[in-house]
């Protein structure tokens, strides 16, 4: 079985740029989107040939973000109820996800009685789950030990860690312990060289026709430094898998979808599950948007769910909102 | 340490950075005392030394104090702050809103801190020695 995928994934990642941007990703509502240079292209409608035709992958996992349990503000008094609404998507996926990812931001305090709520939640859909913190999780005053003395068994320095799923090598980078002064911000998070060496050490060995899936909490791209949302050496970290032919970065934070495409390596900002935060620089600040109407609310929230398909390189994104 | 008062090698980074809004809550709040740096000045077991946080953005943005003096930060805003210091003398839990924290500044010098939740969010606490504000 293993060494069936891995010849799959091996020939999939092999795929010519035309190839990529044809199985890039969908998201949206229904919408089927492809990327070119960054620049999202619609090619028709869910339900239209192109998603429909789509072959069942080899391997598909769901990611979620930014459920910020603790939050109690408009426009979302109740995350709990919203992160519910995705796990309750996630149980009727006709096609069951092999596992899950929680890219940060699973508390909004730190708190251990959030993380109760979190779990409890997430474990309702009955799936292996690997998280990564947001920074809304390594904020207690001891600097992260709560979340690493919870979710960070079997890992690495402070949290950081890799493993395999089906010819993929998946990684956990952490980008919310470390800081450096940025260029337009007093700021900005950055990954740090214990965790650098650890990467470099960690995909060293790899064949370079292996794909690559990194998970990281901030952007792994600068999106907007005045507002903190990017990663001051991230650079480094890609250089490190510039020669793998599919990497897929995703990560959470700014709790809306932003993609950009980079040679070989495709970088997808989530929805949150909890509440949106306005486009960059659209708003004196990052904050919650809370003059979203509740009605209006879930069409800002929603799942990812990620394919591999056979015969094919980049993963196919498809990004669902809590509203159908 | 005196020397560092005069504002154009220290102050500007933080003021333009904070941009307007900033500013403004800082002069304001420095109003009572303001010095030629236009910086909050208090003195220990004066007028209780506080950072308002609000906007994302900490106001005053530069505060001096005399040693021994405790400030408390308060958040006023709708998202959690924290308070790291970036040497780690000090750091706080995540504030909510309406959270306070305080520490004490025994030993004079500048404390250079950034919210850890938002790391573009800075602020400084200038410490002198207790006595020295007078020759002010």
């Amino acid at each position: 079985m293993a060494d069936r995928d891995d010849k799959d994934l091996i020939g999939a990642a092999k795929m010519n740029r035309r190839g990529l941007l044809k199985c890039m990703a969908w998201t949206g509502t229904g919408v089927v989107w492809t990327l070119s240079g960054g620049v999202p292209r619609t090619l028709g409608l869910i339900g239209g040939a192109t998603a429909a035709e789509a072959p069942q992958g080899t391997l598909t996992f769901v990611q979620i973000s930014d459920s910020h349990i603790g939050f109690h503000l408009p426009p979302n008094p109740d995350p709990r109820a919203t992160l519910t609404e995705a796990i309750d998507k996630i149980k009727a996926m006709p096609t069951q996800p092999a596992f899950m990812i929680h890219t940060g931001d699973i508390s909004h305090l730190s708190k251990e009685e959030e993380w109760d709520v979190a779990d409890q939640v997430i474990k309702g859909a009955n799936k292996q789950v690997f998280y990564i913190p947001g920074e809304h999780d390594v904020a207690d005053a001891d600097n992260g030990k709560a979340y690493l003395a919870r979710y960070g068994k079997n890992t690495n320095g402070k949290g950081w860690y890799s493993f395999d799923m089906a010819g993929v090598h998946f990684i956990g980078l952490i980008n919310v312990f470390e800081f450096q002064p940025g260029f337009k911000s007093a700021g900005l998070a950055k990954i740090g060289d214990e965790q650098l060496e650890w990467l470099e050490k960690d995909v060293s060995g790899r064949s370079a026709s292996t794909p690559i899936v990194l998970m990281a909490h901030l952007p792994m791209w600068t999106i907007y430094e005045q507002w903190g949302w990017g990663t001051a050496d991230a650079g480094r970290a890609l250089g490190y898998l510039k020669r793998f032919g599919s990497v897929t970065v995703l990560s959470g934070h700014i709790h809306q979808i932003i993609q950009k495409v980079e040679g070989n390596v495709t970088f997808h900002t989530a929805r949150s599950t909890a509440f949106p935060i306005p486009a960059a620089g659209t708003a004196p600040a990052p904050g919650p948007m809370k003059e979203v109407p509740a009605e209006e609310l879930r069409k800002y929230l929603g799942i990812r769910t990620v394919n591999y398909v056979r015969g094919k390189g980049a993963p196919a994104l498809t990004d669902s909102p809590l509203v159908a | 340490m005196l020397t560092s008062i005069n504002p154009p090698p220290r102050c500007p980074r933080i003021a333009l950075l904070l941009g307007a809004v900033g500013v403004t809550a800082l002069l304001a709040a420095a109003l009572p005392e303001l010095t030629a740096a236009g910086e909050a000045v208090v003195a220990a077991a004066a007028s209780p030394a506080t950072v308002e946080i609000d906007n994302f953005a900490f106001a005053p943005a530069a505060l001096t104090v005399t040693a021994g003096t405790t400030v408390t930060w308060k958040n006023d805003d709708d998202s959690p702050h924290r308070i790291g210091d970036k040497n780690g003398t000090f750091t706080s839990a995540a504030l909510d809103t309406d959270d306070t924290f305080s520490h004490t500044f025994a030993a004079p010098g500048e404390y250079p801190y950034i919210c850890t939740i938002h790391p573009y969010m800075a602020g400084k606490i200038i410490v002198k020695p207790a006595g020295k504000m007078s020759s002010n």
